[in-house]
């Protein structure tokens, strides 16, 4: 019984959520074309917001963040270069929060993390120099195309829960990227190693550039490129993704602070929402499925993207 | 008969990370969570008008869809750490829970250094020297702060 109802009532949940979202923005807007809103409806639609990207990302495997910038700079009236400093801080709470427990767990490895980590927050800081250098349109544009690319990531790429390994390169064996951990699922102890290191170097320092540019987190990128590129466990390619992240977002988010593209109207609103949002959805993961979830995403990204797309190019303002 | 139920496997034991690790997930847990405290009083005083802010709430619809430059220009917030003087400030003070996000990775970093340092291994402590450095020159305010 309660099997059987579960898809629909995932589905109807996670529909809601999704309309939800793109509902809120188009009330306070028509409030505002009456000229009645008062300065905390925005903030108060940001937060119901965020409280529902937070539910649907955790199910959907794709941090907060990823949503967040494009649905917010599209739908929302604050400037892009306030969304992606909100962003930044959203994808860096997220990290902060969730880095202590997998670091304990040994799902995320602090050797493997922190050369690439380097190399990605040095061209974070690059990235975030040139976001707000650059004309608000052209990295509307840019955004654009980058969700419309993630898009094309969350519905091509492949996972592999445990990638062989034959031998360590130079590089990681030198550094001692390796690790153990005890797997949730089987119960066993899995030892791993990483390979193609220099490779994955070189593709963290672009990651770092769109984090940093984007304010959009980077998880989608980091996951791929340990999983299938360096050959870390899927599980810890996602723990140790979340460390990165929170270094790399550190110093990108300083570069947005100093320049007062952070405002704590925008970002604290944000944050405290993905946050509780993400509690409850990791309390429904059992009930919602996770493949629907992830097709709704898919489809809000896709539409978030053409979006941005769009208004960057001055046809859908 | 009564059944005995049969015991049940025993769990794998949970692998030691480095004591290395350990202290950062530590010391990081410490700091984020200090950080999401002050994020959220600062935040509580701001809204509920404990203080006086620099930029009236009612004045931020016109604002918040200006470029940050142009924001700065016209509320006075000052680029890089002058927002220090403006504390006092309800919307500025919440930059310091912000700040204190931003910057929580380096105590765990420092302390990381340290325990590697002591068991020579001088490959990860130059590693986590070179992202502290890298944290702390974008923290400093030096890159492009203001255009």
């Amino acid at each position: 019984m309660t099997r059987s109802s579960g898809p629909p009532r995932s589905r109807s949940l996670a529909a809601l959520s999704c309309g939800l979202l793109l509902a809120l923005p188009a009330q306070a807007a028509s409030a505002m074309a009456d000229g009645a809103v008062a300065w905390w409806v925005w903030p108060l639609a940001l937060f119901v917001a965020c409280f529902l990207i937070g539910i649907v990302a955790v199910p959907a495997g794709i941090g907060g963040g990823t949503l967040f910038v494009p649905l917010i700079g599209g739908f929302f009236p604050f400037h892009l270069d306030f969304v992606r400093g909100a962003g930044l801080l959203v994808a860096l709470a997220s990290a902060l929060a969730a880095a202590p427990v997998l670091l304990r767990s040994g799902l995320a490895s602090l050797r493997l993390a922190l050369p690439l980590a380097l190399l990605a927050s040095a061209s974070a800081i690059g990235g975030a120099l040139l976001g707000l250098a650059l004309p608000a349109s052209v990295v509307q544009i840019a955004l654009g195309v980058i969700v419309l690319g993630i898009v094309a990531l969350m519905l091509s790429a492949k996972k592999s829960e445990f990638p062989q390994v034959e031998r360590p390169d130079r590089l990681s064996a030198a550094l001692r990227m390796n690790g153990v951990f005890i797997d949730g699922a089987s119960g066993r102890q899995v030892d791993w190693q990483v390979h193609r290191t220099p490779l994955g170097l070189v593709l963290f320092l672009g990651i770092g550039v769109l984090a940093g540019m984007f304010g959009i987190g980077a998880g989608w990128a980091n996951v791929p490129a340990l999983n299938l590129l360096m050959g870390a466990p899927l599980k810890v390619s996602a723990g140790t993704s979340g460390l990165v992240l929170s270094l790399v977002d550190s110093s990108a988010a300083w570069v947005y602070i100093n320049r007062g593209a952070v405002l704590p109207m925008i970002a604290v609103p944000s944050v405290l929402g993905m946050m509780l949002g993400a509690r409850i959805g990791a309390q429904l993961l059992g009930v919602l499925k996770g493949a629907v979830i992830r097709k709704l995403v898919i489809t809000l990204l896709l539409f978030a993207g053409l979006r941005a797309l769009l208004k960057g190019l001055g046809i859908w303002l | 008969m009564a059944v005995t139920p049969a015991p049940a496997p025993p769990a794998a034991p949970v692998p030691r990370q480095s004591p290395e690790q350990l202290l950062y997930a530590r010391l990081l847990d410490w700091g984020a969570r200090l950080g999401f405290v002050l994020l959220v009083a600062g935040f509580a005083a701001y809204v509920l008008g404990w203080a006086d802010a620099l930029v009236p709430l009612e004045q931020l619809p016109q604002l918040w869809n200006q470029p940050a430059d142009v924001f700065r220009q016209r509320t006075g917030m000052p680029a890089g750490w002058d927002w220090l003087a403006l504390v006092h400030k309800a919307d500025v003070a919440n930059l310091v829970g912000i700040a204190l996000l931003a910057g929580c990775s380096l105590p765990p970093l420092l302390a990381a250094m340290g325990l590697y340092l002591k068991q020579r291994e001088w490959a990860p402590a130059l590693l986590c020297a070179g992202v502290v450095a890298v944290v702390l020159l974008a923290a400093s305010g030096l890159l492009g702060v203001g255009h």
